[in-house]
């Protein structure tokens, strides 16, 4: 490592170090309210048989609870712990200050244990808060040589190990020791911060049960989703089946029959009407083929993901650079979404953005397929204003996979989509030719 | 002409046998899978071979795989692809193989036999047959052909189809002596080395348009 790189590395380490100090200073500022709305929801829990106040304040103040829990449950996301929201999906027109508003409240879990866990919350939030602002700030006190400063003006004082100074060579000493601290109280406060997070994380993470119901919610969503363009995509073949070739394979049966007819009669009608049934014949091949092709291209099912980007780069009129290193094909339903949400992008990007270039990177790792479309266009972006990237997102939740959008004004756009997935040993191929 | 088909299937394969065979066409094998064929190839030495694309076991691009394959054995084995899609990539795969002698058509372009005889025998004497919608595909992602005529780009169009310079003239109903002068006219423009090999010369269009 050079001496950039190490400088820059040191830099890095000291601001999250900071950062960390600077949050467990929140902590302890945060953990205040929390004995305040612990206070307040007692109070009201005691008011509850009081006719309309209960119903009223009730559901009010375990809203301001999950709003200081949810805040917690980012600061832990923050520092690497993940704690998901819990929370029961709210009742479809319930009132405010209704029963069903209240039921909704009160029958949920995670109610309880939001309650639970501000008191506990707040004692551990203050200690390991106050030891990360704490400690760094001791060690400051002694690079800056306070102790010798007032051990000169008192007679009487210490620091650190030293207790008390007798010399100024011992109050001299308190720089290295300050160094020592301010370095450790750097280095610890970030793991201080994990274990308030993971003891968080005991009270307000979901339940096994409520985790298993948001799942349950999720996978109804999706699923129905799945249903219906799937149902939708049918009725679109069916018709274009029926329309197209169905219509021209009767044509064509009629020419050959009246050909048929004419041919001793008039045999050069006859060479009309064959000419004429096998134009119609090749009219019903292109528009079959153009049929498949939005079912499953056949070049997804010869190539797998990254052969079928590769030429659908190829086709495209701006030029796409494919950075594609898959170790092997994902199941089939998977491979087709990830082609048909890469696929989708790009004719966005095409329609829309004014791109000159774009890219598209495709890999695997920790059983995530990521798919990162860039271009160089305009941005400004929105998924809320388009069906496109919604149907894509839509498409990817199928798989349990995600869609992020970063398309600032003026650009570039970066899209990226992930799904979990495992890949099957690839068929072996001669790699050389492909590129 | 001695010629081996792959096709896997029966009703196809038999066609093509068929109408190759009116034709004075000798078919040496008429083969169903991936492996078939590369063996077929590698032991009968044909002048040709008509090959699908998609062949069993895998039914994936078995068929250009043997066909690339066999020709890094036999170099320039003229082969000729059909399929029921044409991908630039594969053309693009299939002629960085040296040595000419390459068609890829699709598979629609059996109908119009005559057109379909006269390409297997062009990629037997080492010539080009490109599918018109490869070459639509090619010609429709090329800014720089900005720069040519629409004449000169449908004279680039057909030559890029691989053919020769009295088939462009009759094609397009006009004299050979016209369809050279815009040969000259686009080989200039688009900075490319003027040849008097009609098929040297294809292959450098295609692999301008394809890169």
């Amino acid at each position: 490592m050079n001496a950039a790189g190490t400088g820059e590395g040191l830099g890095r380490w000291a601001r999250r170090g900071a950062r960390s100090v600077l949050s467990g200073m929140a902590g302890v500022g945060l953990a205040f309210t929390n004995v305040l709305l612990f206070a307040v929801s007692v109070v009201v829990l005691a008011l509850t048989p009081v006719p309309f106040l209960g119903l009223a304040l009730v559901p009010w103040t375990m809203t301001l609870v999950r709003m200081r829990a949810d805040l917690e449950r980012r600061r832990a996301s923050r520092t690497g712990v993940l704690v998901t929201s819990p929370y029961h999906a709210p009742p479809d027109g319930a009132l405010a200050g209704g029963w069903q508003r209240f039921r909704w409240i009160v029958t949920d879990p995670a109610t309880w244990r939001d309650l639970a866990w501000l008191l506990p919350g707040a004692i551990v939030g203050v200690t390991l808060g106050t030891i990360r602002v704490v400690v760094p700030l001791y060690g400051l006190a002694g690079l800056t040589l306070t102790p010798l400063w007032i051990w000169l003006g008192t007679g009487w004082y210490g620091y650190g190990a030293i207790w008390s100074i007798d010399t100024f060579s011992d109050g001299l000493l308190c720089l290295p020791q300050g160094a020592v601290i301010l370095v450790g109280g750097l280095w610890a406060a970030p793991w201080l911060g994990r274990v308030d997070a993971y003891f968080a994380r005991l009270f307000l993470s979901p339940t096994r049960a409520a985790e298993l119901r948001l799942r349950v919610t999720q996978l109804t969503t999706t699923r129905a989703d799945t249903v219906d363009a799937q149902a939708a995509e049918l009725r679109r073949i069916e018709r274009d089946l029926h329309d197209g070739v169905q219509a021209r394979l009767v044509s064509l049966g009629m020419m050959i029959g009246l050909a048929d007819e004419l041919i001793d009669r008039n045999p050069t009608a006859a060479h009309e009407l064959l000419a004429e049934a096998r134009e119609s014949s090749g009219t019903a091949l292109v528009e079959l083929r153009h049929l498949v092709r939005g079912i499953h291209p056949p070049v997804l099912a010869e190539r797998g993901l990254d052969g079928a980007v590769r030429a659908l780069a190829l086709s495209l009129p701006v030029p796409i650079t494919v950075d594609a290193a898959l170790s092997g094909r994902p199941d089939t339903p998977v491979e087709s979404a990830a082609y048909f949400a890469v696929a989708e992008t790009l004719t966005n990007m095409i329609r829309h953005s004014r791109a000159r270039t774009g890219s598209v990177s495709l890999r695997h790792a920790d059983g995530v397929l990521a798919m990162v479309v860039t271009d160089d266009g305009t941005g400004g972006a929105d998924p809320a204003s388009g069906t496109g990237l919604h149907g894509i997102a839509r498409r990817l939740a199928a798989f349990d996979g995600t869609m992020a959008l970063s398309s600032p004004p003026g650009g570039p756009t970066v899209i990226t989509m992930e799904v979990p997935c495992v890949l099957s040993s690839p068929r072996t191929m001669p790699s050389s030719v492909t590129d | 002409m001695r010629v081996v088909i792959a096709e896997d299937h029966a009703l196809l394969r038999d066609g093509l046998t068929r109408l190759l065979q009116a034709f004075d066409f000798d078919v040496v094998a008429a083969v169903d899978s991936g492996p078939a064929l590369l063996s077929a190839l590698i032991t009968q030495k044909p002048q040709v071979a008509v090959v699908d694309v998609r062949l069993p076991p895998t039914f994936t691009d078995e068929g250009l795989q043997a066909a690339i394959a066999a020709r890094a054995q036999i170099p320039g084995l003229p082969i000729l692809m059909l399929s029921q899609h044409v991908e630039p990539l594969y053309a693009r795969e299939l002629l960085s193989t040296p040595h000419g002698g390459v068609g890829y058509l699709l598979k629609d372009r059996v109908s119009n036999v005559g057109e379909f005889v006269d390409a297997v025998r062009r990629v037997a004497d080492g010539g080009t047959a490109m599918d018109p919608d490869v070459v639509s595909q090619l010609l429709a992602r090329r800014e720089p052909l900005a720069v040519l005529t629409s004449r000169e780009r449908e004279v680039l169009g057909v030559m890029a189809e691989g053919r020769s310079n009295a088939a462009i003239a009759a094609k397009l109903g006009i004299t050979e002596k016209a369809v050279s002068k815009h040969i000259n006219n686009i080989l200039t423009k688009l900075d490319m080395p003027p040849s008097d090999d009609d098929n040297r010369r294809v292959l450098a269009v295609l692999a301008y348009l394809n890169p």
